[in-house]
């Protein structure tokens, strides 16, 4: 299982870094969506993939009796798609912005 | 110790209260200025306790060491802290002219920054470290696109791309850190990364820092976001730039080579070298054929910080002594630099080499404060940079680098020499075309007196460079035997 997500995380981030490189705005703001989300993968994984039970714990005890997942990962992934929107949104912003300038020149140098 | 999160909670504190739309338009300026000075006192104290108490620990929440979010404050932390709430000290008096009558809206980012700053060197922790980058990020970008029109979004672009880059892959070697250790604490990653075998990925993920940081820090062959973005902005912001974000790089290579990868050198030192080398001498010679002072100091940046990755590469306690030396002195030295620029335009008219000219004849107090920060920058004695070329040439011959030695002599020649073209072609030449200019005036005066405090700190660093270089051999013993660090952390 890890084999084929690493397979797929190298597989997205390449996509991510080629849709960066190609030179058009907008596909670079696809190419940074999609190698944060293979990092967030990358950090699933390394995390450690096993089927085991949420880590809570019964009323009444101060440790869990039977092993329980790592929630620290998801709460780093969980960071890193919150810090990773607020960029996206401004680098949307960003490509606005420079899509409205790049209007007005060509506007006045037709004139 | 409710002195390592006061450096960080003051300015953002300074930062919510300058929003808020209660505050009358008239206090905002004032509210910025008593935030820097209330930040440069704390820091100041900070500094002070380090030096009596020794490395001082203290855990977010009460959740103890490895699991809670540790700050940290040693020697090189609480130094750089200080430097920190001095530029922006410095560069908020210097803005004043251009931002107080507008409310001074791009101050509050600057306070954001100068947090994230002060965050990114206190932190005791690999994704607090992150998050500060992230923040260090946002704040630089609002301050970059907010403070006037949108023209430079292209030299911006790259900026912004490279950066986010950066922190995409120091996130993920926090992934693959935690994955292999369990742990994100520095000090407790110092002790189970020795334990991890398996050299080949602990050397991955230790090339994935190296490649966030190096960008950061503008390192060969990762530097070129720099001169495309910095002389697009407005220029206390560069000044502000300049002097401190490339620097933040450079300190956490500094933290992840002496405290995480002290066992696996082998694959690391001799990449830096060969990166801090090319950095040296391509950003040297890329000044030589500017002709525009924001780009010319912009390049120089690149040259600077190369000497200060050599140091760590070399990794004797000469180097990194010589590495801290460098840091103080170049942040200094560069915030200044920049700050003149704005003043040669305010003056002259023009950041254009060729449409300057006859600054020294309107303004020999500008002239000296530039030949000051310049000839320090290229190293003449007995100004600071001379003294921190001197330690890196040295631990460059201590090592048996003779070639090295020789090339960050020469960078230091060529700089000189870019330096001297400034001089001669806006200071010493008369005007060619009637200046443009504004005339001295108040707004001269808020603008200058951050260049002279600097100037003089500049000098002062430079005569009084013995207790200097004491401080930051002992803060590269710190680095060095990091065991008092780990212990201070972790406890027992």
């Amino acid at each position: 299982m890890s084999t084929l997500l690493a397979l797929l995380t190298g597989l997205i981030f390449a996509a991510g870094i080629y849709l960066i490189l190609c030179g058009n705005f907008l596909r670079l703001i696809f190419g940074l969506g999609l190698a944060s989300n293979a990092v967030n993968l990358v950090i699933f994984t390394a995390g450690g993939l096993s089927a085991r039970r949420p880590p809570l714990i019964a009323a009444g005890q101060t440790v869990p009796t039977e092993p329980v997942a790592n929630a620290l990962p998801q709460a780093m992934i969980l960071t890193a798609i919150v810090i990773g929107f607020a960029i996206i949104t401004f680098v949307l912003a960003l490509f606005y912005r420079h899509q409205r300038t790049e209007a007005a020149a060509a506007e006045e140098g037709r004139r | 110790m409710i002195l390592l999160y006061l450096p960080i909670l003051l300015p953002l504190a300074t930062a919510s209260l300058m929003v808020m739309p209660a505050l009358p338009h008239r206090l905002r300026y004032p509210t910025a200025l008593t935030g820097s000075l209330a930040q440069l006192a704390v820091t100041l104290l900070l500094l002070q306790g380090v030096l009596d108490a020794g490395i001082l620990s203290a855990q977010t929440g009460n959740w103890p060491a490895p699991f809670g979010i540790t700050l940290v404050a040693d020697l090189l932390s609480a130094a750089m802290v200080v430097i920190t709430a001095l530029m922006g000290l410095a560069v908020i008096l210097y803005a004043q002219p251009a931002v107080a009558r507008a409310g001074g809206g791009p101050l509050a980012f600057a306070h954001v920054l100068l947090a994230a700053i002060c965050g990114a060197f206190l932190t005791g922790d690999l994704f607090n470290l992150y998050v500060w980058f992230e923040v260090m990020l946002m704040a630089s970008f609002a301050l970059m696109t907010g403070g006037r029109g949108w023209r430079a979004v292209k030299g911006l672009t790259a900026y912004v791309v490279l950066n986010l880059l950066a922190t995409l892959c120091f996130l993920m070697a926090i992934g693959l850190l935690y994955g292999l250790t369990g742990t994100l604490n520095l000090a407790h990653l110092h002790l189970q990364l020795a334990l991890v075998d398996g050299d080949a990925t602990v050397t991955a993920v230790a090339m994935l820092l190296i490649f966030a940081f190096g960008i950061k820090a503008a390192l060969f062959p990762l530097y070129h976001w720099l001169p495309a973005a910095y002389p697009q902005l407005p220029i206390y912001t560069a000044a502000l730039f300049a002097g401190l974000l490339t620097k933040v790089g450079v300190y956490s290579l500094l933290r992840v080579t002496t405290l995480l990868f002290a066992a696996h050198q082998a694959a690391i030192l001799p990449l830096l070298l060969v990166s801090a080398a090319l950095s040296m001498l391509l950003g040297v010679l890329g000044a030589a054929a500017q002709g525009d002072v924001r780009r010319i100091l912009s390049y120089h940046i690149i040259s600077q910080v190369g000497y200060m990755a050599l140091g760590i590469a070399l990794f004797t306690p000469l180097a990194l002594a010589a590495t801290i030396v460098y840091l103080l002195h170049h942040i200094v030295v560069k915030t200044n630099l920049f700050l003149i620029a704005g003043l040669m335009r305010h003056l002259g008219g023009a950041y254009q080499l060729e449409r300057l000219g006859g600054l020294y004849a309107k303004s020999g107090l500008l002239a000296t404060g530039f030949l000051v920060a310049a000839l320090s920058l290229a190293g003449i004695p007995p100004l600071s940079g001379f003294w921190a070329k001197l330690l890196v040439i040295r631990s460059t011959l201590d090592a048996g680098h003779l070639s090295l030695a020789l090339l960050a002599l020469a960078v230091g020649l060529l700089t000189l020499y870019s330096m001297t073209k400034i001089w001669q072609a806006a200071f010493w030449h008369p005007a060619a075309s009637p200046p443009a200019g504004t005339a001295p005036g108040a707004a001269t005066l808020w603008m200058g007196a951050p260049v002279a405090l600097l100037a003089l700190i500049t000098i002062f660093f430079g005569l009084g460079i013995e207790p200097i270089f004491q401080f930051a051999t002992h803060a590269a013993e710190q680095l060095v035997h990091p065991q008092i660090y780990v212990k201070t952390v972790l406890g027992g």
